[in-house]
């Protein structure tokens, strides 16, 4: 497939996770429109792995492998990073009964 | 029009779709649940593009482990469609105009971008198979592979830290 | 000799430092040494070097000591014209300035060895700066010698600077000085522009070939700045207010030597004098003016050194006159002269007031001829040679310039010789009420008169010779031919204005017969002797006490003038002065407060987009990142 194909893809959908996080105010849908927007990008790495396959693979056998160690890098860490963030949710509901983001403006002071 | 491009529609079709059905869902497990299916479908596009072992992690991590996380947390907290608090109707507009502003800047952008004759290779290709993926990880990556169960120990940690009634 | 001329100056100088810098540490007994051996090591120099220009034949020496500016084509040298005008000008501010320290030694006496010393520092700078003005063989360096003496006046109006009102006349004095040096320094600039040259023989050997509307302006620009240091209308004002400084100051700086730095700078450049017939009638009218204005103010001064003041301001009119008229030995004549006998009037009424204990106001003096012999006879001497009776010397010089004066137009000598009938009447005047009739101060003060210590007497009686003999080296040619000694000094430098008859004098006597001329001489000697014996027969017994009135009250204000200047220039300015305050504060600083306060509420205003909600912030990055992608798209290529 055209490499454009999935760049309009991943665009797409990063836009809507950004679309996402503007719009909810449930602190759980955001983190959740975070991980969307992730794996837009995940999706954009490894079509870009191929692309570059295709173009140098003959020459290179292992062109394009990086990208998909990325990928898997960056699945670790969300895996991480989710585990924390919502240690963090769910700190903030026991401490304020509602995981609404605009009860967070401790920013302001 | 061969099986890999009918596929290839579906999926993408299917994904926006349920990405779309994530936001607006008013329900948070409801959410959650299409959050699911966005991420089999690009688990889907990793089996089209031939990456296997990106697509199984995918899969386990995201689908399976990461969103079970989610669904216990909402029920844990019993949140349903009544408690979502609402948005004010224009920020949320605002933010649509955003996130769709964004869109269009980028596809715009990218329009001009000299793109048009690269192709990703479909079905074939054998740098996202298990085998290969696995020396690059444990000869080129080992010392971040290593470095990144530091990472998991020290959110485990983290969580701890958090989550512990005090 | 003529090479070691830069001697003259750098003793003073010498002097100046070391008084100023160690005024602290040096004995008044020290100073005085310091101060008047500087002085009098620089005449016995000046003297050697006399000794050497006199001699017929001997030329002008230019010497150069170092490169002052040289920008370009225009060079500048910081170099010496030593000839026979500059030499006379040595001679009589080295000489003068001496007895003048000397005097001052005494005088000044009870002031405390640091103020001392700091006065005859200045005195010191005085004497550098005036050296370096008459010695320069450029305008520039004449410049700097201008302004030099320029501010030692202001320092020495103002020494005695706790006293607000001297401080206002040394500030007055300044400032009306400044304005002419304005002048003076844009012809210094018309002078680059046009020749390129500063330097005297430069400039006037390329003058004759120059449009005479371009010379004029270049010597009427000289001109304004001679009527700023010499005291002429409309900037004579500051003259009579300087008699704020001590009364050898007076003497010196504001009678003798600083004031006809405008009468030596128009006869070093009577070669342009003599290309611009506008400015010389300009230079006559205007000095004759002043001659007349001063001898009337004076008329019905009662300060002793304001009489004095407005004498010298009259007297400086007259040697304009005799510059306007052409009569370039006249004017330097009567600027040596007048050095001599007002020098001696100043120092003489420096005694009186010393013997007063500080009065200056002559109704209560009188009958002071008994008590101090000393200074009554020399003033008198002084008097009777200003009046102009002969043989004394103010009588040669004067009437040098009047017949040339009138060789160009009888009215001008018929206005010059009523002044001098004025000039007879107010020192007389003045001679009368101060030294004769009855003493009319308190009991104290006669009880305390007393002749001045020698070292102010022996200056007046040095000073009361010259006066006396000077004349003589300017007999006019009908007396006897060719014995004007002054003017045939002069004649190497005046030789291109020499017309016959007495060198330098392009209008002299010669033109008119010789019958003329002793009528003329006779009718002024008339007058001088009717002047002097009215006055003296009116005032010796009675003197005017009481305050003047009608026309009088009008002469003792000084024809009003200082408030004509007040109301046209000093209050406007300082009307524009508080509107700029006011503009300053209102609208310049309103801006500019502005300014902080358009910021301040803006960022308070700004403030408020710091909500502390994350979903306002990411939508704020999100159009950011929007933006970007804008500028990328559009604007970048």
């Amino acid at each position: 497939m055209p490499i454009n194909y999935y760049i309009f893809l991943a665009v797409t959908l990063f836009c809507i996770g950004v679309a996402g996080v503007l719009t909810r105010r449930n602190a759980i849908i955001i983190f959740m429109c975070v991980e969307l927007m992730l794996n837009a990008v995940n999706l954009l790495l490894v079509a870009f792995s191929k692309m570059q396959f295709n173009m140098v693979g003959k020459i290179h056998p292992q062109a394009g492998i990086d990208a998909q160690i990325f990928v898997f890098f960056i699945m670790v860490v969300a895996a991480a990073e989710v585990s924390v963030g919502l240690a963090v949710i769910v700190m903030m509901y026991r401490n304020t009964h509602s995981i609404d983001v605009n009860f967070l403006n401790r920013l302001k002071h | 029009m061969g099986i890999t491009q009918v596929l290839f529609w579906f999926l993408s079709i299917m994904a926006i779709l349920s990405a779309i059905l994530v936001v607006i869902s008013k329900n948070p497990v409801h959410s959650v649940l299409w959050l699911i299916v966005v991420f089999v479908a690009i688990s889907g596009h990793y089996i089209l593009l031939n990456a296997q072992f990106l697509a199984i992690v995918n899969l386990i991590v995201y689908a399976g482990a990461i969103m079970v996380l989610f669904l216990f947390v909402f029920m844990l907290m019993n949140l349903n469609s009544e408690t979502e608090p609402q948005k004010n109707r224009w920020l949320k507009i605002a933010g649509v105009i955003a996130g769709g502003a964004l869109l269009l800047v980028m596809v715009a952008a990218l329009k001009r971008a000299d793109l048009k004759t690269q192709v990703a290779q479909m079905n074939t290709g054998d740098i996202g198979l298990i085998h290969n993926l696995g020396m690059a990880l444990f000869h080129d990556y080992v010392i971040p592979f290593e470095i990144s169960s530091v990472l998991f120990l020290s959110a485990m940690v983290g969580v701890v830290v958090i989550g512990k009634k005090d | 000799m003529a090479n070691l001329v830069w001697l003259v100056p750098v003793l003073p100088l010498v002097g100046f430092l070391l008084t100023g810098l160690f005024r602290n540490y040096l004995s008044k007994g020290l100073t005085s040494m310091i101060g008047c051996g500087m002085i009098l090591a620089a005449f016995v120099v000046s003297l050697l070097i006399f000794g050497e220009i006199r001699q017929a034949g001997a030329q002008a020496v230019t010497v150069t000591l170092f490169d002052f500016i040289s920008v370009g084509k225009l060079s500048i040298p910081f170099a010496f014209l030593v000839d026979q005008l500059s030499v006379l000008f040595l001679l009589i501010i080295t000489g003068v300035g001496f007895l003048i320290h000397l005097y001052s030694t005494s005088y000044m006496h009870e002031e405390e060895a640091p103020q001392f010393a700091r006065y005859f520092s200045y005195l010191n700078l005085f004497v550098f700066s005036m050296l370096l003005l008459v010695l320069g063989s450029n305008f520039v360096i004449l410049f700097i010698g201008w302004e030099g003496v320029g501010l030692c006046s202001y320092l020495l109006i103002g020494y005695w600077f706790k006293n607000l009102e001297f401080g206002n006349a040394a500030k007055k004095a300044f400032i009306m000085n400044r304005i002419g040096d304005l002048g003076f320094l844009i012809a210094i600039f018309l002078m680059i522009n046009k020749f390129g040259s500063v330097d005297f023989s430069e400039v006037f050997s390329k003058a004759p070939g120059t449009a005479v509307g371009y010379l004029t302006a270049i010597t009427m620009l000289l001109f304004v700045g001679a009527t700023g240091k010499s005291a002429q209308i409309p900037l004579y004002t500051w003259l009579p207010d300087a008699m704020a400084g001590p009364t050898p100051v007076s003497a010196l700086i504001h009678a003798a030597t600083m004031v006809t730095a405008g009468i030596y700078m128009i006869a070093r450049s009577h070669v342009l004098y003599d290309l611009t017939p506008v400015t010389q009638t300009v230079v006559a009218v205007i000095g004759l003016a002043t001659a007349l204005l001063a001898a009337t103010i004076a008329l019905k001064q009662n300060d002793i050194k304001k009489v004095l003041a407005y004498s010298t301001v009259s007297q400086l009119g007259y040697m304009f006159l005799g510059l306007g008229v052409g009569a370039y030995t006249g004017a330097v004549f009567h600027v040596m002269t007048h050095a001599f006998f007002k020098a001696l009037l100043f120092l003489g009424a420096g005694s009186v007031i010393h013997a007063m204990g500080g009065e200056q106001d002559i109704r209560k003096m009188g009958g002071l001829r008994k008590a101090l012999p000393v200074t009554s006879i020399t003033f008198l001497l002084g008097c009777i040679a200003i009046a102009g009776i002969p043989p004394f010397s103010g009588f040669f010089s004067k009437d040098e310039i009047l017949s040339a004066a009138y060789g160009k137009s009888p009215v001008y000598y018929a206005i010059g010789v009523f002044t001098a009938l004025l000039t007879a009447f107010y020192m007389f005047r003045l001679y009368a009420t101060t030294f004769m009739g009855s003493f009319r101060g308190t009991h104290d003060q006669e009880h305390h008169l007393h002749e001045s210590p020698p070292a102010m007497t022996i200056p007046l009686m040095v000073l009361a010779t010259l006066a006396v003999v000077a004349g003589f080296l300017g007999i006019p040619d009908v007396m006897a031919p060719n014995a004007h000694l002054l003017g045939n000094y002069l004649s190497p430098v005046f030789a291109d204005v020499n017309s016959g008859g007495i060198p330098g004098d392009t209008a002299s006597g010669a033109e008119l017969s010789r019958v003329a001329e002793w009528g003329l001489m006779g009718v002024s000697v008339l007058l001088a002797l009717i002047g002097t014996f009215v006055a003296v027969s009116r005032f010796s017994k009675k003197p005017e006490l009481g305050e003047p009135t009608g026309f009088g009250k009008v002469l003792a204000n000084k024809w009003y003038v200082d408030e004509f200047y007040n109301a046209i220039i000093v209050r406007p300015l300082g009307l524009l002065a508080t509107f700029l305050v006011f503009f300053e504060k209102n609208v310049i600083d309103a801006i500019v407060n502005g300014v902080g306060k358009l910021v301040q509420y803006g960022s308070r205003q700004l403030r408020l987009i710091q909500s502390g909600q994350v979903g306002g912030y990411v939508l704020l990055m999100v159009v950011g990142i929007i933006v970007l992608f804008l500028v990328e798209l559009f604007i970048k290529k």
